[in-house]
């Protein structure tokens, strides 16, 4: 069990008295990594890169604004204007929040589907749900700091929600506020968190990696790697998969930034905050529609706040709640189809949160959000009772059916 | 083959996710469809036709900015439109900016520079509502993309002028406008037939008169729109060349896979 013999003395040199190479040579190409990954897979790095762009950006950006409610616009403006290629550094951070979420819910919708929140990747899961958490906070803070209408009113209306708590609530909007209203000390905390959380969620990152390796990547089959013939090395297999799959999300990227980066913003927060002028509809960013619908659906303030953060809640006991031991859904014909109408039902959530609350979208938001908890709290745990699952493969290498399962006899019968 | 079906999927969520922002941003508009217009600027081989910024800026310079400002915008700025650096100096020299204060600590006001912005045309907020019937002019330097569709809106604005359909009752000091949310607009139309001399010869029709305008504050709104779509263009077909070569590397690595 002699670690990698490195070529190069300085190399030799350090990893003797730090062994960051062998850490790396060990995490990176001896890792063993399930070898019948799909695209689906290339969603967690691709999370992780569009993070640190994120915070590189950010970084940058940082230097040029001035979190001051008199300042802050026109300092938005002057690195769109002024400060040599600050429109196209401001326009990959702003749409890649919006990015950073697309490719984060897609990863997050493949655990879904091939059950990778299941033993022993609980904790894997529930790390993964904080980073979501984080992800929340950091985007909703960026979002207020060009101080736009809609950062003021979108600020507002959030931080109003937490006044419907019993008792603290009041407490707890004052301090987000640090003052009666959404003011100047609103502003200079929502910087100073905008830019501490990021560095948060690498921590978070880092102990998902930690939890990911300690028993390595889920697969398709959902079963566990059996041996050498199941896996390959990381590097160089995935490595290049992964910088594949990143062309084709940066070529993506790159048409939305270069070519229609307003599309995925509201026009009114190219209006500066105003106090006095409340926009005819507050809309969040796309990627808190489905929370929002969920918010307004119910009639009563504070149990429309309890229901928006059970949404995100349940996900953190979803791993209890699914008792089948089958992961993938390719083995589960039941889960597969509720599945479906689940991720079906989210896009309409998505879309109701966008529309004003009356008439006919008030009443699919209520039925949308019943069937979101329905589907955690009732579907799952009944699934993983009723459902015969279809026989798993003997192996990754084998995905031939086997004899030996049960299921395989019934079906053969 | 797995992977090319990947991918599309990949695609067509992020452009229903695309689909789905347009929505709210739709929901916060005016109720009224608005004319699609053929634009210069649009597109991803988009660009400005320099005669029409410059006609642009002379219906601003002439109408637009008795009310409104133009707070984001130097005179130097003017580059963009074809100015060389004597007109520019010449255009800023006609306009009055306070400076100071002095060695004798007094405000005093001289000709403007080129690395001045466009002075505004009220001293604040109140005297602008002051001179305008309560209603408050807005700075226009990002008016095309403050609203939605903003350039269609702009030229909608612009020509939507016209008498109130019977039944509809136009406030005292209100136009009727068929594109402004609500149809009651503080602005009087602001152009008319031959409203301004145009430099260049143009027969200066309102139709005309609109589509400089929005050219104009296209440019004002953000003004790196053309150097945007260039490098787009070229960070694109980068970008497709890379994920080719990405992929057959690819390819190559998993040969030996299966």
């Amino acid at each position: 069990m002699s670690g990698p013999n490195f070529s190069n003395p300085v190399v030799r040199w350090i990893d003797h008295r730090l062994p960051v190479f062998t850490f790396m040579h060990h995490e990176m190409h001896e890792y063993p990594t399930p070898k019948n990954l799909n695209y689906w897979w290339n969603f967690g790095s691709l999370a992780g890169i569009v993070l640190v762009i994120m915070l590189l950006t950010g970084i940058i950006l940082a230097m040029h604004y001035t979190p001051h409610v008199d300042y802050a616009f026109q300092s938005v403006e002057r690195i769109m204007r002024d400060v040599n290629y600050g429109w196209l550094i401001r326009y990959i951070h702003a749409n890649g929040a919006s990015f950073f979420f697309i490719v984060v819910y897609i990863h997050i919708f493949r655990g879904l589907y091939y059950g990778s929140y299941k033993a022993p990747r609980e904790l894997l899961w529930m790390l993964g749900v904080v980073i979501l958490l984080l992800m929340m906070a950091t985007a909703f803070m960026g979002y207020v700091l060009p101080w736009g209408q809609m950062s003021f009113w979108g600020a507002t209306v959030i931080t109003n929600l937490f006044s419907a708590l019993p008792g603290v609530g009041e407490w707890i909007v004052t301090l987000l506020w640090g003052g009666f209203s959404v003011d100047n000390p609103t502003l200079n905390r929502f910087f100073s968190l905008h830019y501490l959380l990021p560095f948060v969620i690498v921590g978070v990152v880092v102990l998902h990696i930690v939890a990911l390796h300690r028993f390595g990547s889920n697969n398709p089959l959902g079963i566990d790697v059996r041996g050498k013939q199941d896996s390959i090395p990381f590097h160089p297999y995935y490595t290049v998969k992964d910088m594949f799959g990143l062309g084709v999300f940066l070529t993506i990227f790159a048409a939305v930034v270069f070519f229609m980066p307003n599309a995925m913003g509201h026009p009114d927060n190219y209006i500066p905050a105003n106090p006095l002028v409340t926009p005819a509809h507050i809309v969040p960013e796309w990627y808190f529609l489905p929370f929002y619908a969920i918010l307004r659906a119910v009639p009563d303030k504070l149990l429309g706040v309890l229901a928006m953060f059970a949404a995100i809640a349940v996900l953190f006991i979803l791993p209890w709640l699914d008792r089948s031991p089958v992961r993938s859904a390719t083995f589960r014909p039941l889960f597969k189809i509720f599945f479906w109408i689940f991720a079906a039902n989210c896009v309409l959530l998505t879309y109701l949160g966008g529309k004003p609350a009356e008439g006919i979208y008030v009443i699919l938001s209520r039925l949308a959000t019943v069937y979101y908890f329905f589907h955690f709290l009732i579907l799952l745990p009944g699934l993983s009772i009723f459902e015969t699952p279809k026989p798993l493969p003997r192996s990754i290498s084998q995905p031939v059916l086997g004899s030996g399962t049960a299921g395989a006899s019934k079906e053969n019968s | 083959m797995m992977g090319a079906r990947g991918l599309l999927t990949v695609a067509a969520a992020a452009l229903v996710s695309l689909g789905l922002t347009a929505a709210p941003a739709k929901a916060a508009g005016n109720a009224v469809e608005l004319p699609s217009q053929n634009w210069s600027f649009a597109g991803i081989f988009g660009t400005f036709d320099r005669g029409e910024l410059q006609r642009g800026f002379q219906v601003y310079k002439e109408v637009c900015a008795g009310c409104h400002s133009l707070d984001y915008i130097a005179f130097r700025n003017l580059a963009d439109l074809g100015f060389n650096e004597l007109e520019i100096k010449a255009i800023a020299a006609e306009y009055e900016v306070q400076d100071g204060p002095n060695d004798d600590g007094e405000m005093f006001d001289r000709p403007g520079l080129p690395a001045d912005r466009f002075p505004a045309p009220f001293a604040n907020d109140n005297a602008a509502r002051a001179s305008n019937g309560g209603a408050l002019p807005p700075d226009l330097s990002l008016m095309v993309d403050a609203r939605p569709n903003g350039a269609n809106y702009l030229y909608a604005l612009m020509t939507g002028y016209g008498d109130a359909p019977s039944g509809v009752t136009v406030a005292e000091g209100m136009s009727y406008n068929a594109y402004f949310p609500g149809h009651q607009i503080a602005m009087p139309a602001p152009i008319a037939d031959d409203g301004v001399e145009y430099a260049d010869g143009t027969k200066a029709t309102v139709d005309q008169q609109a589509r400089d305008i929005t050219a104009f504050l296209t440019w004002a709104a953000e003004p790196n729109l053309e150097e945007r779509k260039r490098m787009g263009v070229m960070a694109v077909l980068f970008l497709l060349v890379m994920t080719g070569l990405l992929y057959a590397s690819k390819r190559k690595i998993w040969a030996d896979v299966h």
